[in-house]
């Protein structure tokens, strides 16, 4: 079983392509790095791989099924920036519970206070929503996770503990992790295989 | 006579810190139902300083207290929060009221969230800022040489926030401390998510703006480039400093660092061991005697839980464990 980006090219201007012809498959319980210069369209790619943007030539496709655009998301996008993922005005444990009721042992494993979710939050540190927006994307309907530079903003005991959860829940869930890092170390340390952008990409 | 003395007095102030944190503490007010109040303290007994012509880096736990640390001496805080300690700059009392005076002039601030751009605003203005019309030529003359050497195409002035990618706002945000005149700098995460060379040219920047006499504080996650470019390195945990090491402590896998916190910390690194110690930083309220990094501690004693460990000054560095020498 697979995520599979086919042909995919896109644009946000028009004459102004930032992909084109992009071939790229994640198989599910692999976890696959994805590196490239800074503006050369990783997080482009992640978005219309997860299916927030749609206005791509291409298909993103799983086992030969487009993706369903409604009910849960099974290709759940995680950015390197929390706090832009989530709603200012709404309390951390009704952000958390959006999708499904986030079991415990998965708060518990990310180190998630209880006192955490009465706050708002810009009330919170990046680090600590980070584990939140993590916690949230990693349910039983995951199929597939896209992490883009999700531990840049966290300390590296953090950034450890965050990976080897990350890691033990997406081999118990069979789930297949794209990771996009601008960090060369952390790369070896995750990934079963590495694709470069450029390499897969023929814009020019 | 007097050049001599005159000269005694610049050297002095050449030695005398720029920015001094002492005793900071920090808490913010939390109404709970009703009239119900409590206090959540995150900062306690913090104290830091940063030289003319030096980089200091911050790195440490996340959440820890680093941007509030910052925002601290900005003077940026919620109003619900409560503030205790001094902070001195320029040997003088800094007060509210100055902070606000010299805030984006004389003390610069590279934000860590990226939310801090103004989100309906193109990019060169918030580069440039307010600057008086007669100037506005030159700093934009100045902001398409900084873009440049930054790998900005020059379309990129003219779009807003949103169309950036994450190296690029990044990148944007700290050019705009490089284009301030600013005597202290303070760089929240200037770096994450930036390519090899983007990271390299901006730690330059950091280091001309402190070979122009600049005082640099550069809160990072990224040890190995803060390393590359700071004097000396504070490791805050849980609200606090727990050692201030020198960059040759972190050679030999770390062997000459004081605090078994900054240890775990450098061990934690990919290219290190990528070792996670179990459990997580405290909420300073859990932590009502004794070493903050107790729990987690594999040197811990009886005598760690009881008081809390004052600072030694061991080998050109400060630490804060009874179980250094
Ligand atoms: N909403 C948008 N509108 C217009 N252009 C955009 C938008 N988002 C991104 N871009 C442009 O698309 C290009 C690719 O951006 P993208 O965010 O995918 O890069 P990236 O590879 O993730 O870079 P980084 O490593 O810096 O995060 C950039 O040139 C950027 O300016
Ligand atoms: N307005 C607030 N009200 C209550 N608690 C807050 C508030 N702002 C921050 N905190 C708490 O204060 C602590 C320090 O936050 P701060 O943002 O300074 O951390 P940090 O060291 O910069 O972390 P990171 O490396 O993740 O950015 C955190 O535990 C955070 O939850
Ligand atoms: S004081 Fe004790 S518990 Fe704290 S770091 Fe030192 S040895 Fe560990
Ligand atoms: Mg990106
Ligand atoms: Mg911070």
């Amino acid at each position: 079983m697979c995520l599979k980006g086919e042909n995919i090219s896109f644009g946000y201007k028009r004459n102004n392509l930032i992909l084109n012809n992009v071939n790229i498959s994640v198989d599910r319980g692999e976890v696959l790095g994805l590196i490239g210069d800074s503006g050369s369209g990783k997080s482009t790619l992640c978005k219309i791989l997860a299916g927030y943007e749609n206005n791509h030539k291409g298909n993103v496709i799983i086992d030969g099924k487009k993706v369903p655009s409604k009910g849960y998301n099974p290709v759940q996008l995680v950015f390197q920036h929390p706090e832009k993922a989530v709603n200012p005005k709404w309390k951390m444990k009704d952000i958390l519970n959006e999708g499904h009721i986030v079991p415990q042992d998965i708060l518990d494993s990310f180190g998630i206070k209880k006192s955490w979710l009465n706050r708002w939050p810009n009330e919170l540190s990046g680090g600590e929503l980070q584990r939140f927006a993590l916690a949230r994307s990693l349910s039983p309907e995951t199929k597939f996770l896209i992490a883009d530079e999700i531990t840049t903003m966290v300390d590296a005991i953090t950034q450890a503990q965050i990976w080897n959860i990350v890691l033990d829940i997406v081999k118990e869930l069979n789930i297949g992790v794209l990771v996009v890092s601008h960090e060369k170390n952390l790369i070896n340390k995750l990934c079963d295989n590495v694709v470069y952008l450029d390499a897969i990409n023929s814009v020019n | 006579m007097r050049s001599k003395a005159k000269i005694c007095t610049e050297e002095n102030k050449k030695t005398e810190a720029l920015l001094k944190v002492k005793d900071l503490s920090l808490s913010f007010i939390q109404y709970a139902s009703g009239l119900r109040q409590t206090e959540l303290k995150v900062i306690s007994d913090l104290s830091i300083e940063a030289y003319s012509g030096k980089i200091l880096a911050v790195v440490g736990s996340s959440g820890s207290g680093k941007s509030l640390l910052a925002h601290a001496i900005l003077g940026i805080l919620p109003s619900n929060a409560i503030l205790n300690g001094r902070i001195e700059y320029d040997g003088k009392e800094l007060t509210q009221e100055k902070k606000e005076e010299i805030r984006g002039k004389e003390i610069a601030l590279v934000p860590q969230s990226t939310t801090y751009l103004d989100p309906l605003m193109r990019v060169s203005n918030q580069v440039i800022g307010c600057v008086e019309k007669e100037n506005e030529g030159l700093m934009k003359k100045v902001q398409r040489e900084i873009f440049q050497k930054y790998d900005l195409k020059p379309n990129v002035e003219r779009m807003f926030p949103h169309e950036l990618s994450g190296g690029m706002t990044r990148r944007v945000l700290v050019s705009t401390a490089v284009i301030s005149s600013a005597k202290l700098v303070i760089a929240d995460e200037p770096t994450p998510g930036l390519d090899e060379k983007t990271l390299n040219e901006t730690l330059n920047y950091f280091k001309d703006m402190a070979n122009k006499g600049c005082a640099v504080i550069i809160i990072t996650h990224d040890i190995e480039a803060a390393l590359k470019i700071s004097d000396k390195i504070a490791v805050f945990y849980a609200g606090t400093v727990l050692e201030v090491a020198n960059v040759e402590d972190f050679k030999n896998n770390g062997e000459n660092l004081r605090h078994p916190y900054t240890r775990a910390l450098w061990n934690a690194l990919p290219q290190n061991k990528f070792q996670a110690i179990k459990g997580h930083q405290p909420m300073q309220d859990e932590v009502t005697d004794g070493c903050i990094f107790y729990e987690r501690c594999s040197k811990k004693n009886v005598l760690c839980s009881k008081g809390i460990p004052q600072f030694k000054d061991v080998n050109g560095g400060v630490v804060r464990c009874n179980n250094v020498s």
